[in-house]
């Protein structure tokens, strides 16, 4: 290690098990918001929640029927690119392996689309395998509008902008293409234990 | 809503500190040198990483308070209380001193002179400073693009760039500022007492009907009230920018 910081040493001691933070973040007991714009009000018995693109049968479900789909609580710990880490947070939602059951897809990627026009681009294979949610609760209550209610992606081993806020869609692609913030310089795939923050790390 | 910017890998810089201005007690200005720095849009941000001899980092985003000019870049840090990067930056460095950081990022909460307006400027506390970099933009490049500047402290004592924008607005020029004070206001305070509510926001800020560009900073709550009662004035989503500052240690 070359560059030193005169005069710079750690305040706190560590909260956490280093195995737990990623390189470069620090652990916070709050939940912090991160925003481009307004947070969107989608009223209940306008949400819809859709699989749609490269898929032999889009589906779809109103808030009455996604809710009463099979849910699970998961306990993950998050990361977000502004350097911030959150352990144990608590969600319930609907794992996307269930919501993609028996669809046949030659895609490899997906662009999520949420509510007030954020995007963003992931990997397929890091929606499956029990790894990814669709959530609408968090610590036991409705997730709350600035949090990304009324419903999220949780891609808890991904950065959290990848977790997208107000989710209404995910579209199947061929192509891969860059959602909102990648389209800003942030990293294509967002690693957190990789340092993936920008474009080229 | 696709990006505009370069995408252009960003290398950790060695940035040396040329200058220092204390703001308020708690809330300094720090300028770095950095070389080979590529420009920046006002509105952008760096990283900065400190490393300790025993190699523990941390890494910390700053909002550039100033639009490009050359290799300089200029932050405005509030020291806050646990924080151990940005009461590093306001207590140990000195002029001289080296720190790492890395940059631009961010190319959505943007505004040059060229993307128009009206352009309104809504900040809290040290969530004025990437607000200071459009409007120190705005005023540089002479554009005569009309400018609503709100802003709001808890206390007179908590205002930054207080001189400045004293001028700026005295110059009027197409621009307004209007401060406003939400916990206590001295004797002889001109501004506004009290929280940017639904009422003053609409008195305040431009009409929907003139389609004004709006960005918004500062601490979450203040944030998404400001922003969802613009909302509700009328204004279009997508005119809204908005950066939020988290209530964490930095």
């Amino acid at each position: 290690m070359s560059f030193v910081s005169r005069g710079f040493r750690r305040r706190q001691e560590p909260d956490a098990p280093s195995d737990r933070v990623p390189p470069g973040q620090y652990v916070t007991h709050d939940f912090p918001v991160l925003s481009a714009g307004p947070t969107p009000r989608i009223g209940l018995d306008e949400w819809r929640f859709e699989i749609i693109g490269q898929v032999d049968k889009p589906r779809g479900w109103s808030w009455q029927e996604f809710t009463s789909l099979s849910a699970e609580d998961v306990t993950v710990d998050i990361h977000c690119v502004t350097k911030w880490s959150k352990l144990d947070s608590r969600w319930h939602g609907v794992p996307v392996d269930a919501l993609l059951d028996g669809a046949k897809t030659s895609a490899d990627h997906v662009m999520a689309h949420s509510y007030g026009g954020y995007t963003t681009n992931l990997p397929l294979e890091d929606l499956t395998g029990g790894r990814a949610w669709i959530a609408y609760e968090y610590d036991g209550e409705p997730l709350e509008p600035e949090h990304g209610g009324p419903a999220r992606l949780l891609v808890p081993h991904l950065y959290f902008w990848k977790s997208a806020k107000w989710v209404r869609a995910l579209e199947l692609r061929d192509t891969d293409t860059p959602g909102f913030w990648e389209g800003y310089g942030y990293h294509n795939y967002g690693d957190p234990w990789r340092e993936q923050r920008y474009s080229g790390d | 809503m696709a990006g505009t910017a370069v995408l252009r890998r960003l290398t950790w810089a060695i940035a040396e500190v040329v200058d220092r201005v204390g703001e308020t007690p708690r809330v300094q200005s720090l300028t770095f040198d950095v070389p080979d720095w590529p420009g920046h849009l006002p509105g952008q941000h760096i990283d900065v990483r400190l490393t300790a001899e025993d190699g523990y980092r941390a890494q910390r985003s700053y909002s550039i308070a100033t639009p490009a000019d050359g290799t300089r870049v200029t932050i405005t840090v509030e020291r806050l209380e646990d924080g151990e990067v940005s009461s590093y930056l306001t207590d140990v460095l000195e002029i001289s001193d080296r720190v790492e950081l890395r940059g631009p990022i961010g190319g959505y909460f943007v505004w040059e002179p060229a993307r128009g307006g009206p352009l309104g400027l809504i900040g809290g506390g040290s969530g004025v400073a990437p607000l200071m970099a459009m409007l120190r933009a705005r005023v540089g490049a002479g554009s005569a693009v009309p400018v609503r500047m709100l802003c709001s402290w808890r206390m007179a004592e908590d205002v930054i760039y207080a001189a400045e924008l004293a001028a700026i607005a005295s110059e009027g020029d197409g621009i307004s500022i209007t401060h406003t004070l939400t916990r206590s206001a001295p004797e002889g305070w001109s501004g506004r007492r009290g929280r940017f509510d639904r009422e003053a926001l609409s008195q305040l800020t431009w009409p929907p009907a003139m389609e004004p560009l709006t960005y918004v900073c500062g601490p979450t709550g203040f944030v998404e009230v400001v922003a969802s009662v613009l909302v509700e004035l009328g204004h279009e989503p997508r005119r809204i920018l908005t950066e939020r500052f988290g209530p964490t240690g930095g």
